[in-house]
């Protein structure tokens, strides 16, 4: 009954940042409204004993993703611009179309009957997660490391503008 | 700490039923495309697909936890890592097009259209 509590705080902290994210006329409102919705699932994580992705989620996307977007509204709004606003279109097919795969979906999620195993005694994920990316999963892991360089690369090039000569 | 949290938590507590996650994923990930069907802004866009990958992050979770295996977590590592280049590469696009357009309304990019 506790545990049901919890869990129902976190989801309503993440659904409703996640609503300001979306519909918040103010673009600082919703890049910090994507801060709680980050937390909101960090602890979503936690009580499904992911215990080394929550440190993961905080870690990336609050640190680095959240940081990233931060500089992006500060660099492409003029900030003495007092009308920070953008407003909404195109609602009502878009609506349409989402509240058609939202109902398909939940049709689909309450009709199945999803297979679990019995949830075991819990151990801590660091060093079995470790093991698999150095096993099972070695080359994707290289692979995205190569992925990452080449974002990173790409990124600076694109963003650093002309070189005067 | 973490560590100790998700103890505590699933030490004492029986678990919730398993599609009670899946509606919250369902939920933010249909915010997400409401976001990106609906906003002008290419910065809220840039967030929503954001949430929209979050969405599926706590679905592979979640059945990693069910089925009791770690695989799930695995990709999850994996979708954050592209969600880290896409951020970085979206941003510098972003920041490209205000420099040349000086707005990020995304109405105003029809350059590659005919």
């Amino acid at each position: 009954m506790l545990l049901v509590i919890i869990f129902t705080i976190f989801a309503a902290i993440t659904i409703i940042s996640a609503g300001m994210v979306a519909f918040s006329q103010n673009i600082v409102y919703s890049a910090f409204s994507l801060l709680f919705t980050f937390f909101g699932i960090a602890g979503l994580y936690v009580l499904l004993a992911a215990d080394f992705l929550a440190a993961t989620q905080l870690l990336i996307y609050v640190g680095g993703i959240l940081v990233l977007l931060l500089f992006g509204v500060m660099l492409t709004h003029k900030i003495q611009e007092v009308n920070l606003s953008n407003e909404s279109m195109r609602l009502a097919p878009a609506a349409i179309v989402v509240l058609a795969f939202l109902g398909l979906l939940s049709i689909a999620i309450y009709r199945t009957q999803w297979p679990t195993v019995p949830v075991p005694e819990l151990t801590p994920t660091t060093a079995r997660i470790g093991t698999l990316f150095m096993t099972d999963y070695l080359l994707p892991f290289e692979i995205a490391s190569l992925v990452l360089l080449t974002a990173l690369v790409g990124a600076v090039f694109i963003a650093r503008g002309r070189v005067k000569k | 700490m973490p560590y100790i949290l998700c103890f505590t938590v699933n030490r004492f507590m029986s678990p919730i039923p398993l599609s009670y996650y899946l509606v919250v994923s369902t939920l933010i990930f249909f915010i997400g495309m409401l976001g990106v069907l609906t906003r002008r802004n290419v910065l809220i866009i840039l967030m929503s697909i954001e949430l929209m990958l979050n969405a599926a992050n706590i679905n592979f979770i979640v059945f990693s936890y069910y089925l009791n295996s770690l695989r799930g977590q695995i990709f999850v590592f994996f979708v954050m890592t592209v969600a880290a280049a896409e951020a970085a590469v979206g941003l510098a696009v972003i920041v490209y097009l205000f420099r040349n357009k000086n707005t990020v309304n995304d109405d105003e990019f029809s350059l590659m259209r005919w």
